[in-house]
């Protein structure tokens, strides 16, 4: 009996899931060179403490990886609607690179307006926050359009990552997904990113434009 | 033993001799077969002992194919049939690999009997044959079902009939078992995961873009209130017929279940509602129904169009039809994502009128838990031009606190799995059932039902116990107070015999058919000395509903939301009549 009763306990409510959300898989078409990018953060565990990781990157095909981020971390429901997500941050690519301690708090605000912001700090005591907003609108039950935003902040210069100080960069996007089920939605778009005060300078002195618009193609895909 | 293996081989061979009704991959028990003449054809389980085998066979409904837990090999299982007063053994034999269970869904038994595994018994391992041994006490509509892992929702159900030892207070000329279920070749644990991950993963109804251009649904300052307040309007159901085939004795619109009847015959319809998630509108559009009972328990004859049937809930119901014509029974998911047309006709092959599944509802303030006021009541729609009266309306662009937790007693624990807190409750017992507001001609309520026989007994209850029901549908949480079962929160206890009121607020915006176990309780609908005896009730979104309970079965009981995903979510309470009980403090 001690058994049926530990069984009914676990099944009813004790139970754990996952999910793998590949947000953006995408290709970004240019006339130097082509680009993918690509986001996707997955979580497993019960309904308020969860394992967590999360990896962004970008690159140009045909050349070495530009950013490869990947994060791990402990997620734990903080109320109705956010999270807040503690782990450590590596990133993988050639030349300088970091290992951060994040935090972040993700959620659901007001208007269905997703929202994260996340803090790193470096093992060489550097600052940064990086904030992203996205939106489903949907135009049909299938069609939704998303637009989204990426704002990059850094406390410090820090010159070896091309960072300035301050709000370093802007992206905005918005992006026209078909759902072809709930979980398979290709999608065309465009991207737009304007680098800003000190990481525009570094940009020019590396002789890459600050600003450029792209557009984009890409799917979006979980399980 | 030996007699009920016979059973099981006749139901096969009758299958097979009608196997051009059966449409279905597996066998269909007599009464649920297409063409039956009523709920006495083929073989019926009764007597004093009877077997049930439990097994699972692959079923195909609606190109939709799954494997079936099923009874006897059958899904929907076979007709129980029994008399007041008699004594039966009920010998269920599990043939899966995994622990069943049989919970007789309504009867009043001991609670060793009353089949839930870990609160009232271990649960009947593999290849093992548990006894259930017990006298019935009542008459009526009842039903049986599996209450092991998600097994119901995967077609381990079945009716049972109970004849009165007395006189039928309501009798008629023939009868139809009417089991209405949902059918998915979703496994009920990928339902389970996939509205974790998305709260509104199978709503296909959601208002869009386009629908505001086209002048559908809120308009654009209403849309801004919901969705400041992260509140879908839409989310009547959360699995929806975008997975779903509806069934009517396990038979969907196309396989067009039919029962026969002679004109001029009082024809009674059993019906149950089975389904793993489904509550459902049902109607007969060319006939009124009279419902003479409701969760097997006889009330006083009342007409009505249509009515709303919860997830577990029975309501027995007497049809007139005079004329040799065809008779659509129409089911309704009450999100309108579908339906499902059964037939009654006075010759095989007829087929009744399909309709068009209706508009789909959109829910309003008052399923939020506010006032009406300040609400067009003829539309039920919010009119946020109007003023402001309601307490808890602090401005008129959606600016309530959908959440204020000073409302909500200390027993509740307050923490992600609580997203909203209706701030004004309304007993919506006498309410038209969600998304049956308007419409034009007369629906059930449950102030409508009035016991046909006083209940014996008339205390007035001696102390109240307030429980809410709660959840986070984003988050895909649901439980009572705040706590879900495996946190593993205290019993809800009564003493032996108590008289107890207990009043169910519901805190979310989803309708829950909540069930107790082991007991009738009284609904408390101004009935005065009628108040309708039930052992489930649907409680409207935002809304409060009321009943008096005589604690008089010892032991441990379950107390659920019947919605299968909610129940495994966690909303699910034991609950325990001690015979030297705490007291009523
Ligand atoms: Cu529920």
């Amino acid at each position: 009996m001690a058994e049926a009763r530990s069984m009914l306990r676990h099944e009813s409510g004790a139970m754990s899931n996952r999910m793998v959300m590949i947000d953006r898989l995408e290709w970004r078409p240019g006339p130097q060179a082509n680009r993918y990018d690509w986001e996707a953060e997955g979580w497993t565990g019960g309904d308020t403490d969860r394992l967590a990781f999360k990896t962004k990157g970008e690159g140009a095909f045909g050349g070495k990886a530009e950013k490869i981020e990947l994060q791990a971390g402990w997620l734990h429901a903080i109320d109705p609607w956010f999270d807040v997500r503690a782990g450590i941050r590596q990133d993988f690519q050639a030349g300088p690179h970091r290992t951060q301690a994040v935090v972040a708090v993700e959620g659901l605000a007001p208007y269905w307006l997703d929202v994260e912001a996340e803090l790193f700090l470096s093992q060489k005591g550097e600052l940064t926050a990086r904030t992203e907003a996205s939106y489903d609108q949907r135009l049909t039950q299938s069609l939704i359009l998303q637009p989204r935003a990426e704002l990059n902040i850094s406390a410090q210069d820090v010159p070896e990552l091309g960072l300035g100080s301050g709000l370093n960069s802007v992206e905005l996007g918005l992006r026209l997904r078909y759902e072809i089920t709930r979980r398979l939605g290709p999608y065309v778009g465009v991207s737009w990113e304007r680098k800003l005060g000190g990481s525009a300078r570094y940009a020019r002195a590396d002789d890459e434009k600050p600003q450029g618009a792209r557009f984009v193609t890409g799917i979006r895909l979980w399980f | 033993m030996q007699s009920a293996r016979l059973d099981r081989r006749s139901v096969i061979t009758g299958a097979a001799r009608l196997g051009a009704l059966t449409v279905l991959g597996g066998a269909m028990p007599g009464w649920a077969r297409a063409g039956t003449s009523g709920a006495g054809a083929g073989s019926v389980l009764s007597g004093e002992s009877i077997r049930i085998d439990i097994g699972h066979v692959p079923i195909t409904v609606g190109g939709r194919s799954m494997h079936a837990v099923t009874a006897n090999g059958t899904m929907p299982g076979p007709l129980i049939r029994l008399k007041e007063g008699q004594k039966v053994r009920l010998s269920v034999a599990n043939g899966l690999a995994e622990d069943t269970s049989i919970h007789w869904h309504g009867l009043i038994v001991p609670f060793q009997y009353d089949g839930v595994p870990g609160i009232s018994f271990p649960g009947i391992k593999p290849g093992e044959v548990f006894d259930y041994d017990f006298t019935i006490r009542q008459a009526g509509t009842y039903w049986y079902h599996s209450h092991s892992n998600m097994q119901e929702a995967m077609g381990l159900f079945g009716p049972i009939v109970i004849d009165p030892a007395g006189a039928e207070p309501a009798p008629y000329d023939r009868e139809h078992v009417i089991l209405l279920s949902d059918w998915s070749s979703i496994h009920p644990h990928v339902q389970l995961q996939r509205l974790k991950q998305m709260g509104g993963y199978f709503n296909r109804q959601k208002q869009t873009l386009g629908g505001l251009l086209a002048g559908k649904d809120q308009d654009l300052s209403e849309r801004l209130a919901w969705g400041k307040m992260r509140m879908d309007p839409t989310d009547i159901s959360d699995v929806t017929g975008s997975t779903y085939s509806y069934l009517v004795n396990g038979h969907d619109t196309q396989a067009n279940w039919t029962g026969l009847f002679v004109p001029g015959e009082r024809v009674r319809l059993r019906f149950i509602n089975a389904s793993s998630m489904t509550n459902f509108n049902v109607r007969l559009p060319a006939l009124p129904m009279t419902i003479v009972q409701a969760d097997g328990q006889d009330v006083e004859p009342v007409e009505t169009d249509e009515f709303q049937i919860g997830i577990a809930e029975t309501y027995d119901v007497i049809i007139r039809p005079e004329k040799a014509e065809a008779i659509a029974i129409i089911a309704e998911a009450i999100d309108r994502s579908g339906l499902c047309r059964a037939t009654l006709a006075p010759r095989i092959g007829m087929v009744a009128p399909m309709v068009a599944v209706r508009e789909r509802p959109l829910l309003a303030m008052k399923d939020m838990g506010m006032d009406m006021s300040g609400m067009d009541a003829a539309s039920g729609t919010l009119d946020l031009s109007a003023p402001v009266t309601a307490p808890a309306k602090a401005g008129s662009h959606g600016a309530m606190n959908m959440r204020d937790t000073s409302l909500v007693p200390a027993s509740v624990r307050l923490g992600p799995g609580v997203a909203t807190i209706s701030a004004a409750p309304a007993d919506r017992l006498g309410d038209r059932p969600t998304g049956l507001e308007t419409v034009g001609h007369r629906v059930l309520t449950y102030a409508d039902l009035k016991a046909l026989v006083p209940h014996p007994d008339r205390r007035t209850p001696e102390r109240e116990l307030e429980v809410h029901l709660t959840a986070n549908m984003e988050r895909y949480m649901w439980s009572f107070d705040g706590v879900k079962l495996s946190e593993n929160p205290e019993p809800l206890a009564f003493r032996h015999n108590e008289r107890v009121r207990v009043t169910l607020v519901n805190d979310t915006m989803m309708p829950h058919p909540i069930h107790l176990h082991g007991h009738f309780f009284e609904l408390v609908n101004g009935a005065e000395d009628r108040q309708p005896r039930k052992h489930t009730v649907n409680v409207l979104p935002g809304g409060k509903a009321s009943f008096d309970l005589t604690a008089d079965a010892v032991g441990d009981w379950a107390f659920h939301c019947h919605m299968l995903l909610h129940m495994h979510a966690g909303m699910f309470r034991v609950v325990t009549v001690r015979a030297d009980g705490p007291s009523a403090t």
